[in-house]
């Protein structure tokens, strides 16, 4: 059996975009622009700099772990139980930027959390408005 | 969203439904007269809730002698407990976002 506590699960998102890295970096880490795609937000890119993403449905708690301008950018994500990483990396292309996005979380926090010790059920259930808005 | 999905999702809609399956993960296992005296709700309703949540595999029902005993089924939730592809498509719909606005930013 594997040790659980090394097992983690992560999810990628990969994408050219027609645009200069100079300019992404630029949506990534202004507060203004972060809040126009992402969420609100007190962001600062400084490392150890911890911020909060806030919207309806609650927010995610997150502390910078790496800026490395135009290049890479990784925060903690912390919300609803789920202990995560988020690490965007931007790489030049002939066409403008590939632009990646990997979100490390570890499985026995994120398990602990859903069997409700920490976690509630009312804010998981809560949650489930969200999720049927988008059924149909 | 994967149509597994939506007899869990559509079970756990309704306030009433979704109380009584809170009352079920909090305190137990109940019978429906105890379910019943705290829905604000008639025992027949209830009965027909528990039935939607017990097809949605959400609870389980015992039976002992004339009583039937209801317990709340976590398994469940498994299918939402796959926290990746909930946030895949949280990211996907923010990446179409980020676009967008730089569609719309100055050089």
């Amino acid at each position: 059996m594997s040790d659980p506590a090394t097992e983690t699960r992560s999810v990628v998102i990969e994408r050219e975009m027609p645009f200069p890295p100079e300019k992404i970096w630029r949506a990534l880490t202004q507060p203004h622009l972060i809040e126009e795609w992402l969420m609100k937000n007190d962001f600062k890119p400084q490392v150890d700099h911890r911020f909060r993403l806030s919207a309806d449905w609650g927010g995610v708690d997150c502390r910078v772990m790496a800026v490395e301008p135009n290049k890479t950018l990784a925060y903690t994500w912390e919300a609803m139980g789920l202990e995560s990483v988020v690490t965007w990396t931007l790489t030049p292309a002939s066409t403008g930027t590939h632009l990646r996005m990997e979100q490390v979380g570890f499985r026995p926090d994120q398990e602990r959390a859903y069997q409700g010790a920490q976690f509630g059920w009312q804010r998981f259930l809560g949650n489930l408005d969200e999720v049927l808005a988008r059924l149909d | 969203m994967p149509n597994a999905h939506d007899a869990l999702f559509r079970s756990l809609a309704d306030p009433t439904r979704r109380a009584l399956f809170e009352r079920l993960c909090r305190e137990g296992e109940q019978t429906v007269g105890d379910l019943t005296s705290q829905s604000g709700v008639s025992q027949p309703a209830v009965s027909k809730h528990l039935g939607v949540l017990r097809r949605a595999g959400l609870v389980r029902d015992r039976h002992e002698g004339r009583q039937t005993h209801y317990s709340a089924q976590l398994g469940a939730l498994t299918p939402l407990i796959d926290w990746t592809s909930q946030m895949n498509g949280f990211w996907q719909t923010r990446f179409d976002h980020l676009e967008d606005l730089l569609k719309r930013m100055d050089q």
